[in-house]
């Protein structure tokens, strides 16, 4: 029983030290710009990933020239303070712009600087991973009680707390710290003092990407640089500076201190996935303190509330209802298979971003994990054709009911939050269950993902399936819309608009919110159960923040404000990515750019941006 | 008559549709203490706000020292040397004493000695006994010594300064009404926003009485005390 040998207890508890100290020196950049900017910069990962692969091309270089301890860390220093220079860049192109935008718009416009990243990085450093060289005069491995360890791990364990102690100083000790923290606090009351908010801001951001940079860096001889860094790093990084916090330096070092050990010690529980018992860490420290360690609520927050006001029926509304199913019926009369299967996974997809719009746009939810239920659905139908072999007509059930499951489950943490801590939360639970999809092979089939998920023979073929689908999509979405114009919709109006007065005129909010995260997670999965028999597949990338964020994305582009704009975003996305991707290699890129123009032009959406145009010449 | 330290001329302020100023045109003129006063929701508050650019929509026809302020940001505006003391306060409470009397801290013109730390114990003896206190630990009096502290660090040559009456026991106003004439006697020239009649009667050199957004009446201190039928229509006092 190794668990019980003390060596091997050891060698674990300081692999977890340092693993926390990497994890603390670049959540703490995260931690310090979202305390002064309140800007949850999703692209903190890409820093750190850019950070990385500097280091990983700069530092072998350098030792070329020079071969050295000393020329080593100062490649890693040089490589963290070019990082910091890109994070002064992508302040004054974006973040300054978005400042007083709502953090769904946030989150959305930094996730685009990530897509942005993720193709550059390949244009730049090539498509291969790199593997750095190892630090001189560390290479020999020391022995602790018989086992050998790498002594690289030991200045890693050093690093953080040596970082922890500059920091502290840095925000204690000087006048930039003193403000920085002001800023925290109360932004415009320190501009009444005279304090230039931009230079801090950007400085700020300098702080927050070097130590992204610094934290890639170090990894260099411990892990190839590869394409996949920033997102798993960004999801570590947001349970940590959530748990400790957000704001919170000393609340990052505590929390990455209890996720290194848990992750180091985590996989004599969960072999294969230790974020599961980060995740439960995660649920339980804000069950029971839902602002962090040592955060604190939101000052005048609420950034968050745009979505649908109440409008009177339009006349003809049947009418109109008609048209659209016959429309609906009679374009497989006028369309080939290949645009039926394009119609098909619009209609999938408009459901899904219309079961998003239902949190969103009538809850005030702002979930970053939709793709959750999606995926669940699509999972719960595939496994049980897989191992059950059930039909088509009982697995789509199944894999609705499992999504409800799961979103009735993940709900009653979530609706316990609220703004960026419930944002991260929904993101933390699809990247959970992402990673049990992706690292549960025997089940779920790993990354191949699971085959032959094919429909009944009646729904067989492109006409069928279609028809199945709108009819599927149409019914739902009626339900849904609804559920939006019944008393239902209007208390969860209410309570998006003012928790606190909604919950004044006797209001369960919780309670309304929990069935509306049911609810959207029901939809959402039932959406990705049809997915799932219309590709005949399911695979990892189901559950994962790019169909989370597509489903964002297609809310924006339509409009947050409508209630067909999910419908028309879906329809508009799809649309644009079936006719870009096969010209470029570079879509990701595209769609980043897209994405961030969207927010910077629309900042409030695009209802808002009209109404206020009305306004100013009211 | 001198230039005016700070002019104001067809002020006005919106939240939303709805307009809160209309009109204001009023100076201040270098070292004098001018009250706004006016009843709850008259627009004292917004005035100042609104000099200081932190009124989203206003029309800011307004210049300090010669030097418009129509377009520029509220950080400089305050590094012109106007100081702006809010009426809720807004220390910093995770930071110190001498870490809020940090932040205000700005050069001061030449040929002027600077306020320090160690002037400001003097003016305010309470905040000299918890240099190492943090905001959150204060009462509503010492933290409306500390802003007005806090502004004074930046040397201004004049001071919004609302509300700094309110919600605090008698003796600290007293102190308040003494600060503001040692401030005075420096030089600053105070535009003070007071529901509190009598402490507004007591420091001020000339008042300006609004009500609804809309100046009733401009004058000196004197003039205003002498008119009792202005007084109970415009304060209810």
């Amino acid at each position: 029983m190794p668990a019980l040998d003390p060596a091997f207890l050891a060698v674990q508890a300081l692999s977890g030290l340092s693993s926390a100290s990497s994890l603390f020196i670049t959540a703490c950049g995260l931690t310090i710009v979202f305390g002064v900017t309140r800007i949850v910069n999703f692209a903190h990962g890409s820093l750190y990933m850019i950070g990385a692969y500097t280091a990983a091309t700069l530092v072998p270089r350098l030792l070329e020239l020079s071969f050295g301890p000393v020329t080593f860390w100062a490649g890693i220093l040089i490589s963290a303070i070019i990082v910091g220079l890109i994070g002064v860049i992508i302040e004054v192109l974006l973040l300054r712009r978005i400042y007083g935008a709502p953090e769904l718009f946030q989150l959305l416009a930094t996730f685009g600087v990530v897509l942005v990243v993720q193709d550059l990085v390949v244009q730049v450093f090539g498509p291969q991973d790199i593997l750095g060289p190892r630090a001189p005069g560390l290479r020999a491995p020391v022995e602790i009680l018989g086992r050998r360890f790498p002594s690289y791990e030991l200045v890693l364990i050093a690093a953080g707390p040596i970082v922890l102690g500059l920091v502290w100083l840095l925000l204690r000790k000087t006048r930039f710290g003193v403000l920085v923290r002001a800023a925290t606090q109360d932004r415009d009351m320190v501009a009444s003092l005279g304090v230039n908010q931009a230079l801090l801001f950007t400085g700020t951001l300098f702080l927050g990407a070097f130590l992204a940079g610094l934290g890639g860096a170090l990894q260099i001889p411990r892990v190839s640089a590869n394409t996949g860094m920033d997102l798993s790093i960004i999801a570590e990084a947001f349970v940590v500076t959530v748990v400790g916090g957000m704001g919170s330096v000393p609340g990052a070092f505590l929390a990455a201190l209890i996720i290194g050990q848990l992750q180091a010690f985590g996989i004599l529980i969960f072999p294969k996935s230790t974020l599961v018992v980060v995740f439960l860490l995660m649920a339980v420290v804000l069950a029971i303190r839902p602002y962090g360690f040592f955060g604190r609520a939101e000052i005048g927050g609420g950034t968050h509330a745009v979505g649908i006001a109440s409008r009177s029926p339009l006349p003809g509304r049947g009418l109109i209802l008609l048209i659209v199913i016959a429309v609906l019926a009679a374009f497989p009369l006028v369309a080939d298979a290949y645009l039926l299967k394009v119609a098909t996974e619009i209609l999938i997809f408009a459901l899904f971003a219309f079961s998003l719009q239902l949190l969103i746009g009538v809850g005030g939810i702002v979930s970053f994990g939709h793709a959750a239920f999606f995926g669940l659905g699509a999972y719960g139908a595939a496994l049980a054709v897989k191992w059950y072999g059930v039909s088509m007509e009982a697995a789509l059930p199944l894999g609705l009911a499992l999504a409800a499951l799961g979103a009735g489950l993940a709900g009653a943490f979530v609706v316990r939050l609220s703004g960026i801590y419930l944002a991260m939360m929904t993101l933390a639970a699809a990247q959970i269950l992402y990673a049990v999809a992706f690292q549960w092979v025997e089940v779920t089939g790993g990354d191949n993902g699971i085959v032959g998920v094919w429909p009944s023979s009646w729904a067989s073929g492109p006409i069928p399936y279609y028809l199945l689908t709108a009819a599927l999509t149409l019914i739902t979405v009626l339900l849904l819309k609804r559920i939006i114009d019944a008393p239902f919709g209007y208390a969860l109006r209410a309570a998006r608009d003012s928790e606190a007065r909604a919950e004044a005129i006797g209001l369960k909010v919780r309670q309304h919110r929990w069935l509306a995260f049911m609810i959207a997670g029901a939809a959402a999965g039932l959406a990705g159960g049809i997915y799932a028999f219309s590709r005949g597949s399911v695979d990892p990338s189901l559950l994962g923040i790019s169909t989370s964020v597509d489903a964002l994305t297609m809310l924006l582009l339509g409009g947050i404000q409508t209630v067909v704009g999910p419908l028309v975003g879906a329809a508009a996305l799809h649309g644009l990515r079936d006719w870009i991707m096969p010209l470029t290699s570079l879509w990701r890129l595209l769609l980043g750019l897209s994405i961030i123009a969207m927010v910077l032009i629309f900042p409030r959406g695009l209802v808002g941006t009209v109404r206020d145009w009305w306004g100013a010449r009211a | 008559m001198t230039a005016p330290l700070l002019e104001v001329w067809n002020l006005c302020a919106f939240y939303g549709r709805a307009q809160v100023l209309f009109d204001l045109t009023f100076r201040l003129q270098a070292g004098e203490v001018m009250a706004l006063v006016g009843r709850n929701g008259a627009g004292k508050t917004t005035t100042l706000k609104a000099i200081m650019g932190l009124v989203a929509a206003s029309a800011r026809q307004a210049t300090f020292k010669g030097q418009s302020l129509a377009r520029l940001p509220t950080y400089k505006i305050a590094r012109l040397g106007l100081g702006y003391v809010p009426e809720d306060r807004r220390i910093f409470t995770d930071l110190t004493v001498e870490e809020n009397l940090e932040t205000g801290r700005r050069p001061a013109p030449a040929g002027r000695s600077p306020w320090t730390p160690e002037r400001l114990f003097r003016l305010f003896p309470n905040l000299a006994e918890m240099r190492t206190r943090r905001g959150n630990q204060m009462s509503g009096g010492e933290q409306q010594m500390l802003a007005i502290a806090r502004t004074l660090m930046g040397n201004p040559d004049a001071i919004l300064l609302d509300e700094p009456s309110e919600g605090i026991a008698p003796v600290i106003v007293q102190m308040m009404a003494e600060a503001i004439r040692a401030m005075k006697a420096e030089g600053v020239a105070v535009l003070l926003s007071e529901q509190n009649w009598a402490f507004a009667a007591g420091i001020s050199d000339r008042a300006c009485v609004i009500e609804r957004g809309e100046i009733r009446f401009q004058g000196s201190m004197a003039e205003l005390m002498a008119n009792e039928a202005l007084q109970a229509e415009t304060l209810g006092v």
